[in-house]
C-alpha cells in the first residue's frame, strides 16, 4: 500500500521548519508544493523575478554565477536539509545568481508572494521567518568571508611548468 | 640498516633526490635517500631542517609513511628565495637534513576516538603521515572522516591518496573546492560546510587541524559548534624555526618554542595565545 504523507508532515520535517508551530506551519503549507528536478535543470536564473523559495528535501543543488563570455561558475552546493534563495525577502526580488540541479532533486516550493502577503498580515509569523532566515544567512555571509580570507592567503599557483 | 643519527643536530646529513613529484603548480614532492643507506625515523607531525647548501635552510614537515624507513618524503611549496631555489633541483642532487624535530601527532591518545582530519590545500602534507599511520592501524579507532579543501578542481594535493582512502570501506572522505566549472558534481564551498556533513560521534571524536592560523579559528569553532571541545582538537603552527631545538628563540611564542614544544598542540592549551594579535 501506498503511503500517502501530507505537505505539512513533509514540511514540518524538514529543519529549517522543525518545532514551529502547528498555526505557523498550517499558514506557510497554504502556499508550498513540491517540486522535481532533474540533473542540469535550472531552478532558477539570475535576474529573473524570484517568485519562490525552496527547502531542499532530498539532492543536491548548485549556486552558479552567470559569467560574460565564459562558462558559468559553481560557488556553492546546497545539499538536503538546506534551503535556498532569499531573493524573494529583498526588493526587487530578483534572483542573484542561477540555481541548477546537480542531480536528481526534491524541493519543497514556497511561494514568494503568498508568504510575503501572509507575513505582511501576519507579523508573529514573519518573525518566525525571519528568525529561521537569520542565522543560515549569518553562517553563509561568515563561511564566505573566511574563503575569502583562505583565498587571500593561499600564494597563487604560479603556473610553472617544469616536470620533476 | 643504520639509523640516521646526527651526533650535533646542528649539522646536516647529506641526502640524495630520488624522485620529484610535481604535485600541482608550485608544489613538489621530494622522494630522498640517505648517501649511506641508512634509515630515517620519525613521528607523524614531526620536521625537518632542510637544506638547500649555499643558498639556505627551511623547515618542512616529513610527508611520508612513517613505516618506509628507506625514503624520507617532503612536499614543498615554492613561496620564496630559498623553496624557489629547491624547485630547480633535480634527481642526483644532494640536500642537506637535520631532524626529525617538534612534538609529533598524539596518535596514541586518540585510540578508541572517531577521527576527523580537517585540512585544506598543503595542510595535508603534515597530516598525511598521520592518515597513513592510522590506516595501518585502523581497528585502533573509531570512525576517520577526512575533511579537505582546495581552490578549485585542478590544484587538489595527493589526488591518488585521496582517491584510495575514498576507495576504502572504512574511511569517508569529503572534499570541497571554493569554485568549479558549471557541471562539477562535487561539494563546493568552504571546509566548514565539510565538517558539517561528516558523521562521526561528535562527543566522542579526536579532531586534528592543519591549516592556515586565520582559518584554524574557524575550523575550531565549526567543531565546537558539534561538541568537539578544545581538549580534543589538535592543531599544528608555523613559525620561524631556524635551529630546531629551542635554542635561538626564533619560533618562540609567548612562553613555548614551536620547534620542541610544537608544532603540534592541543588547542585549549595554545587558545590563549590565539587572542594576542601581536603573536
Amino acid at each position: 500500500m501506498v503511503q500517502i504523507t501530507n505537505l505539512e508532515e513533509i514540511l514540518s520535517a524538514h529543519p529549517f521548519t522543525a518545532g514551529m508551530d502547528h498555526d505557523a506551519l498550517e499558514t506557510i503549507v497554504g502556499c508550498c508544493s513540491n517540486a522535481v528536478y532533474h540533473p542540469g535543470d535550472y531552478i532558477f536564473r539570475e535576474g529573473d523575478p524570484a517568485d519562490d523559495f525552496y527547502l531542499i528535501r532530498q539532492g543536491v543543488v548548485a549556486l552558479e554565477i552567470h559569467v560574460p563570455q565564459g562558462q558559468p561558475i559553481v560557488v556553492e552546493t546546497l545539499e538536503t536539509g538546506e534551503i535556498f534563495g532569499w531573493s524573494w525577502l529583498i526588493p526587487p526580488y530578483r534572483w542573484s545568481n542561477d540555481a541548477r540541479a546537480s542531480e536528481q532533486v526534491r524541493l519543497l516550493k514556497l511561494d514568494a508572494a503568498c508568504l510575503r502577503r501572509k507575513m505582511e498580515s501576519d507579523r508573529n509569523l514573519g518573525y518566525e521567518i525571519y528568525k529561521r532566515f537569520l542565522p543560515i544567512m549569518a553562517r553563509r555571509l561568515a563561511n564566505n568571508r573566511m574563503r575569502i580570507v583562505e583565498l587571500a592567503l593561499e600564494p597563487r599557483p604560479t603556473h610553472s611548468r617544469r616536470k620533476g | 640498516m643504520m639509523t640516521t643519527t646526527t651526533a650535533d643536530p646542528m649539522v646536516p646529513v647529506p641526502y640524495r633526490i630520488a624522485r620529484v613529484i610535481r604535485e600541482i603548480d608550485g608544489v613538489f614532492t621530494w622522494h630522498l635517500k640517505s648517501l649511506d643507506g641508512s634509515a630515517f625515523r620519525f613521528r607523524p607531525g614531526q620536521f625537518n631542517m632542510v637544506y638547500h647548501f649555499g643558498v639556505g635552510e627551511i623547515p618542512v614537515s616529513v610527508s611520508g609513511d612513517c613505516r618506509d624507513l628507506d625514503t624520507l618524503v617532503h612536499t614543498i611549496r615554492e613561496v620564496g628565495p630559498v623553496t624557489n631555489a629547491m624547485a630547480t633541483l633535480r634527481p642526483g642532487d644532494v640536500v642537506g637534513i637535520r631532524g626529525p624535530f617538534g612534538r609529533p601527532w598524539p596518535i596514541d591518545e586518540v585510540t578508541g576516538f572517531d577521527l576527523i582530519f580537517v585540512t585544506s590545500t598543503i595542510g595535508l602534507a603534515p597530516l598525511r603521515p598521520l592518515i597513513y599511520e592510522v590506516l595501518h592501524r585502523r581497528s585502533d579507532f573509531g570512525k576517520v572522516v577526512i575533511c579537505y579543501g582546495t581552490r578549485g578542481t585542478d590544484d587538489i594535493m595527493f589526488e591518488a591518496d585521496l582517491h584510495r582512502w575514498r576507495a576504502r570501506f572504512d574511511t569517508v572522505v569529503h572534499l570541497t573546492v571554493h569554485s568549479a566549472p558549471s557541471g562539477y558534481r562535487g561539494r563546493v564551498g568552504g571546509v566548514a560546510s565539510a565538517i558539517r556533513t561528516a558523521r562521526v560521534d561528535w562527543p566522542s571524536t579526536q579532531a586534528f587541524v592543519c591549516r592556515s592560523e586565520a582559518l584554524t579559528r574557524q575550523a575550531v569553532d565549526t567543531l565546537g559548534g558539534l561538541g568537539v571541545t578544545p581538549d580534543r582538537v589538535w592543531v599544528t603552527l608555523e613559525r620561524n624555526m631556524q635551529c630546531g631545538i629551542g635554542l635561538c628563540g626564533h619560533c618562540q611564542l609567548g612562553p613555548t618554542f614551536m620547534c620542541k614544544d610544537g608544532p603540534v598542540y592541543r588547542f585549549d592549551q595554545i587558545e590563549p595565545l590565539y587572542a594576542v594579535r601581536e603573536f
